[in-house]
């Protein structure tokens, strides 16, 4: 989708102010530069300061984790509590609307929503820390059994998306850099453009149209069982990993595209290029290095993209991931799944955008002394 | 503004757009089918009485698809104008104010956007009762943290200015310098952005249709559409990509006007005209 289009077009390299995705929150009471000890006792106060004059780089990165922690904290009150806030009693909504009240009143027993919610979402948090999301409300099987066996499939179909598309996108983003404003960058600003705005469905269907149905050449749907061997599950996901790609390419090249141009129109590459150095060394010499920070950020945003986007490209393969199962439970209203699956793909995203901040931290050294 | 000055691509998505808005304001006058008619067997090929062939249920698929322009794009723009105006108060409230409702407006703002927009919408679509407007507000509410972020951005580059320091030297109230000194200033990146969110609600809609959780049946709209015809790209039925052709065809029209829009905003700024 176009969380971030054109407009966030050149990746900050400063680290607070980028369009698309959540950073410097100070949830968990640490606050994100002068002082961290002011807010503690004197003894932790000190400690604290010394550290960070000590391990600098170190300090920043626990800061970020404990960050990432509070934040997903605050995500786990919100997937619960909120929910809880909502106009809507589940139990009615679960039954539809013509139950009796007294089939209402045994279903909320029976789910165990007449204890108070805070106490529901302590055991629940509890739960959900060991991996135990509790019983389905539907299949009354356990949520975490089905999720750890989802999750898998996920993150495989993820992974080798990723493996296609980074090299992918890095290498056309810096195509166009080498070409900006000739033929091949147009097309490629073009092509771009038109594949931001294909929905995922649409781009899979079609994927399905030729490769499947009119050559023959790959299967749907795309059910990767147990016993399938590996290279069995390489081409039964061989669609859908294309369908992924596709989706996030377009994205990712722009992105790449604009971090490099930010670079290439600074003065020290305005300097190298009046020396008569050749447009190849400019790049690898002098842009590269320092366009390795944003780009690195922009790969790891859109991985975190690509967790998400896994959700209706599933659907649309028929593909048994955490993402169809998610939809599935949604349509059936069965909360226990819902909540967990929300927690574990806000987890997901929010910890690669943690890693994005990370990497670029370590990455460029002027971020490791905030002004 | 002079008309020669738009290039050719804009002049494409802008007629994409004109098109599109007709089909939805005129859909009883041309639609040569009603929306929910049966009208032939199902799945029958393009040509003959029906243009695009018909659907699952034997309705005439152009028909539904230019009743679908209708109640998607009306979604869209509802869902895109309630989060503009949202998001856009709440920024420029943010940015006037500064202090502890800045802090706090941006910290929950930094906590929505902490979860995906898809997975945050199934969380909360999954306990609301489905009706349309709650869908509107879904999407209103979701979409407003990206505007809320990128107006509070603008708002804060045109609140240091020498001329809304002028005006709080003036004596000029809050409501004033907002409406009279920033948002006419802030005008043009943010219409590029409207364009932007429009067309990701297009998409966003389509996609929750998709999933069977935005618009119910019977009503037509694009992505429901899809998800009806979807059975019959197996028996090599082009029926489900024909909306979503139309979907794809849209979201590009208006990136396309965006495109020009914000290269048009940069170029004001005296940028080297990258990105």
């Amino acid at each position: 989708m176009m969380e971030s289009g054109p407009m966030t077009g050149p990746v900050p390299t400063d680290g607070t102010a980028d369009g698309a995705h959540p950073r410097s929150a100070d949830l968990s009471g640490v606050p994100a530069k002068p002082n961290p000890a002011d807010a503690q006792g004197e003894l932790g106060g000190t400690f604290w300061r010394r550290f960070i004059f000590r391990r600098p780089l170190a300090a920043l990165i626990l800061q970020r984790l404990g960050l990432s922690v509070g934040l997903l904290f605050a995500v786990s009150l919100m997937i619960f509590g909120g929910i809880e806030a909502l106009p809507g009693d589940f139990a009615t909504t679960y039954l539809g609307q013509s139950a009796t009240p007294q089939a209402v009143e045994n279903i909320r027993k029976d789910l165990g929503l007449d204890r108070p919610w805070s106490e529901r979402y302590l055991s629940w948090l509890g739960g959900a820390v060991q991996g135990d999301f509790g019983t389905s409300w539907a299949s009354k099987n356990s949520v975490g059994e089905q999720i750890a066996k989802r999750l898998g499939n996920s993150l495989f179909l993820a992974f080798f998306a990723a493996i296609v598309s980074v090299p992918l996108a890095v290498g056309l983003g810096m195509l166009a850099v080498q070409f900006r404003n000739r033929l091949p960058d147009k097309i490629i600003n073009v092509v771009s453009l038109a594949a931001i705005s294909l929905p995922e469905f649409f781009v899979g269907y079609l994927l399905i149209m030729f490769f499947a149905v009119k050559f023959g050449v790959a299967t749907f749907p795309a059910t990767v069982y147990d016993s399938m061997s590996f290279t069995e599950r390489l081409s039964a996901i061989a669609l859908p990993v294309a369908t992924l790609v596709l989706v996030v390419l377009a994205h990712m090249m722009r992105m790449t595209r604009a971090a490099i141009l930010n670079v290439m129109s600074s003065a020290y590459v305005e300097t190298a290029e009046l020396k008569g150095l050749g447009m190849f060394r400019i790049i690898a010499r002098h842009a590269a290095p320092n366009a390795v920070a944003p780009v690195i950020n922009v790969i790891a945003l859109n991985l975190a993209y690509l967790v998400v986007g896994v959700v209706v490209v599933e659907v649309v393969f028929v593909y048994p991931g955490m993402g169809q199962y998610m939809v599935d439970a949604v349509t059936v209203r069965d909360m226990p799944v819902v909540q967990a699956c929300g927690l574990i793909f806000a987890a997901f995203y929010i910890f690669l955008n943690m890693a994005a901040d990370i990497l670029a931290i370590l990455a460029n050294p002027r971020l490791r002394h905030p002004r | 503004m002079n008309l020669r000055a738009i290039p050719f691509s804009a002049w494409i998505g802008i007629a994409g757009i004109a098109i599109a808005i007709f089909c939805a304001l005129f859909a009883p006058v041309i639609a040569p089918f009603g929306e929910r008619d049966v009208v032939g067997d199902i799945w029958l090929p393009a040509g003959g009485d029906f243009l695009l062939g018909t659907d699952n249920l034997g309705r005439d698929l152009l028909s539904r698809l230019i009743y679908g322009a209708r109640t998607t794009i009306f979604v869209a723009l509802a869902a895109t104008v309630l989060s503009f105006s949202l998001g856009m108060i709440l920024s420029f409230t943010a940015a006037v104010m500064g202090g502890f409702v800045d802090q706090f407006f941006s910290r929950f703002n930094d906590l929505m956007m902490a979860i995906p927009t898809l997975i945050f919408a199934l969380v909360v679509l999954a306990v609301l009762p489905q009706h349309l407007w709650i869908l509107i507000l879904v999407m209103a509410v979701l979409d407003s943290t990206r505007v809320f972020r990128i107006g509070r951005a603008v708002a804060l580059d045109v609140a240091v200015m020498e001329f809304v320091e002028a005006a709080r030297l003036r004596g000029e109230g809050s409501t004033w310098i907002i409406f009279r000194e920033i948002l006419p200033n802030t005008l043009s990146p943010l219409l590029a952005e409207f364009g932007l969110r429009f067309a990701f609600s297009i998409l966003f809609l389509s996609t929750l249709s998709f999933l069977g959780l935005g618009i119910q049946p019977p009503a037509a709209d694009w992505g429901g559409m899809v998800k009806d015809n979807k059975d019959g790209i197996i028996f090599g039925i082009s029926a489900a990509l024909i909306p979503g052709a139309a979907i794809a065809t849209l979201a590009i029209c208006v990136n396309l006007v965006v495109d020009w829009l914000m290269k048009r905003t940069s170029s004001l700024k005296g940028g080297r005209g990258d990105a």
